[in-house]
């Protein structure tokens, strides 16, 4: 099942393009008009092929996290096209846990299924198998004010996974979290990559972290944003973010990204 | 796969446990309670203390100030007649009436407001210039407009009350996090559905405690709507309040006051009790 999001109805088998989990064609997004108009994204075009793990990494106003609220469909592209694989939304995670304070965490975790009117006892069935994969069972009754940063961001992961997306969209999801617990969830989130055959948009500043993760590592030049080199990362799986081959891709993308960044300077 | 599953999943579990081991509640219930309850117990008794201090300097005679125990003797008299819970009973239905009135009406303006760009820019400014329009004010017009009757009391209190609702409803709309409407959205809500799950509820602590202000609007309209309205064949705490006064009854008035406080601040800690549950329930503040 595809979903076109925005412009004609073409059937997505019709292009060539047509296998890949997530297709942007010549996407752009401009905010304002006039002189004082803001060109966020400009001919975007990027192809995401299913199961895999693709890491977004710019500087800051790359329009990274617009180009991730574009394919969750929260906006609209001014031109081009996207296409998404699979019913409904995507879902997104944010470096907030964005979990509803008047909600158990249980109640969090259900609300897509009550949303999608999952009959009530195969709901609490998977909110336990959810909670369970982010390793929560025992907090379900919890408040996400009782819980810590990273224990809400895994909160925010199984409500996320509650969608049955195929794609999960991640915009820096880990950013606020500190090196431990950001350490551990990445492991935890490589697992549930591969138990659940996900294909994955990953944004992040932190090129480590893009090179522990990432299948492709995808570098965006700043305003405007703009796709500008990419690099396949063929280490191993499973990776530690300490390790040499991955301190080496890190370095090669900083140096790209600060020849980037270095061009908006004097 | 060579990743140790078994192992991050027990490294995040003892991290969790670290985290949460500082986060527990201290004190006993009664403990809590004598806590939050002396300082209360001390506040009365110095009070009565200075009262019955001041009738004592002879500052006024005993007819024009009498002390706490002839007052609290006229209350004891007046607690087994009917007349007195008759009166109590009016005020407080036209109090539960008129607060309801406030409270549809405050809701109804609140919501169109917050919908709606054009009448935002008209009368958004105009219901918080209606709450500085203190209550007694309008009897005047109620009274020519309604005459004297109970429809008078209940146009004053809407007009005091239903701004401060309309407002707490506007505000807790207006404050909901983007963030929390774009979570919304992306799990599946959208339109009457975000309404349900995410704006109604988000909204909660702020339309409470315009809901809390509202109350207290309400009540002092309707003290002041039972000692102009009189409506002679129902009496009704105000309404004593004025006769009494009428007669020279100091002891009377005085034990009147002392009955219209008590309601308002059962009231008052019925809306803050709530007030609080919510808070807590949402994580705005700690127990």
């Amino acid at each position: 099942m595809t979903a076109v999001l925005t412009g004609s109805t073409t059937q997505s088998a019709e292009r060539p393009s047509g296998r890949s989990a997530v297709v942007l064609s010549d996407v752009s997004k401009v905010f304002g008009r006039g002189a004082s108009a803001i060109h966020a994204l400009d001919r975007v075009s990027l192809e995401v092929a299913p199961g895999e793990f693709v890491c977004l990494v710019g500087a800051s106003g790359c329009g990274k996290s617009t180009l991730l609220s574009l394919v969750a469909g929260l906006d609209e592209p001014t031109a081009g096209e996207i296409t998404v694989k699979g019913e409904g939304n995507p879902a997104l995670m944010f470096q907030d846990p964005a979990l509803f304070p008047w909600l158990t965490v249980a109640g969090n975790v259900g609300l897509p299924l009550r949303l999608r009117r999952v009959p009530r006892p195969r709901r609490q069935e998977r909110v336990a198998e959810l909670l369970r994969t982010v390793h929560l069972e025992e907090f379900g009754r919890k408040r996400p004010h009782q819980l810590s940063g990273g224990m809400r961001q895994r909160v925010a992961l199984a409500r996320t996974l509650g969608l049955d997306s195929p794609v999960l969209l991640m915009d820096e999801p880990f950013g606020a979290l500190d090196a431990m617990t950001r350490d551990l969830l990445h492991d935890e989130l490589e697992r549930i990559w591969q138990e659940r055959a996900l294909t994955v948009i990953f944004v992040t500043h932190n090129v480590r972290e893009a090179a522990r993760l990432g299948d492709r590592i995808v570098l965006m030049s700043s305003r405007p944003g703009r796709i500008v080199w990419e690099h396949l990362v063929d280490v191993p799986r499973p990776r530690r973010i300490d390790s040499s081959e991955v301190a080496a891709i890190a370095a090669e993308v900083t140096d790209r990204l600060r020849s980037e960044v270095r061009r908006h300077g004097r | 796969m060579a990743v140790d599953l078994g192992r991050t999943g027990s490294t995040l579990s003892g991290l969790d446990q670290l985290e949460l081991a500082e986060r527990g509640k201290s004190g006993t219930f009664a403990g809590r309670f004598w806590a939050g309850t002396w300082p209360k117990v001390l506040a009365v008794a110095i009070t009565l203390a200075v009262w019955q201090a001041v009738v004592w300097s002879g500052w006024k005679p005993e007819w024009v100030l009498p002390g706490p125990i002839e007052v609290f003797g006229v209350l004891a008299d007046w607690i087994p007649t009917g007349e007195f819970w008759e009166a109590v009973a009016t005020t407080l239905r036209r109090s539960l009436v008129g607060f309801g009135a406030a409270t549809v009406i405050g809701f109804a303006v609140g919501i169109a407001v917050a919908r709606s760009r054009v009448l935002r820019a008209g009368i958004g400014s105009m219901i918080t210039a209606l709450q500085t329009m203190p209550s007694i004010a309008w009897f005047p017009l109620a009274m020519i407009l309604f005459g004297i009757t109970e429809s008078a009391i209940f146009f004053v209190i809407v007009l005091g009350a239903a701004p401060s609702i309309a407002n707490g409803v506007l505000a807790g709309v207006d404050y909901v996090p983007p963030l929390l409407l774009r979570a919304g959205r992306n799990i599946g809500a959208r339109g009457l559905t975000l309404y349900r799950y995410v704006i109604a509820p988000a909204s909660l602590p702020a339309i409470v405690a315009g809901l809390k202000q509202g109350w207290a609007f309400a009540w002092r309209s309707l003290m002041a709507g039972e000692i102009l309205v009189i409506i002679a064949e129902r009496g009704a705490l105000g309404t004593r309040l004025e006769l009494l006064r009428g007669l020279n009854d100091a002891g009377g008035m005085l034990a009147t006051m002392i009955v219209i406080l008590i309601v308002g601040l059962l009231a008052d800690a019925a809306f803050g009790a709530a007030d609080r549950a919510v808070r807590i329930r949402w994580g705005i503040i700690d127990r």
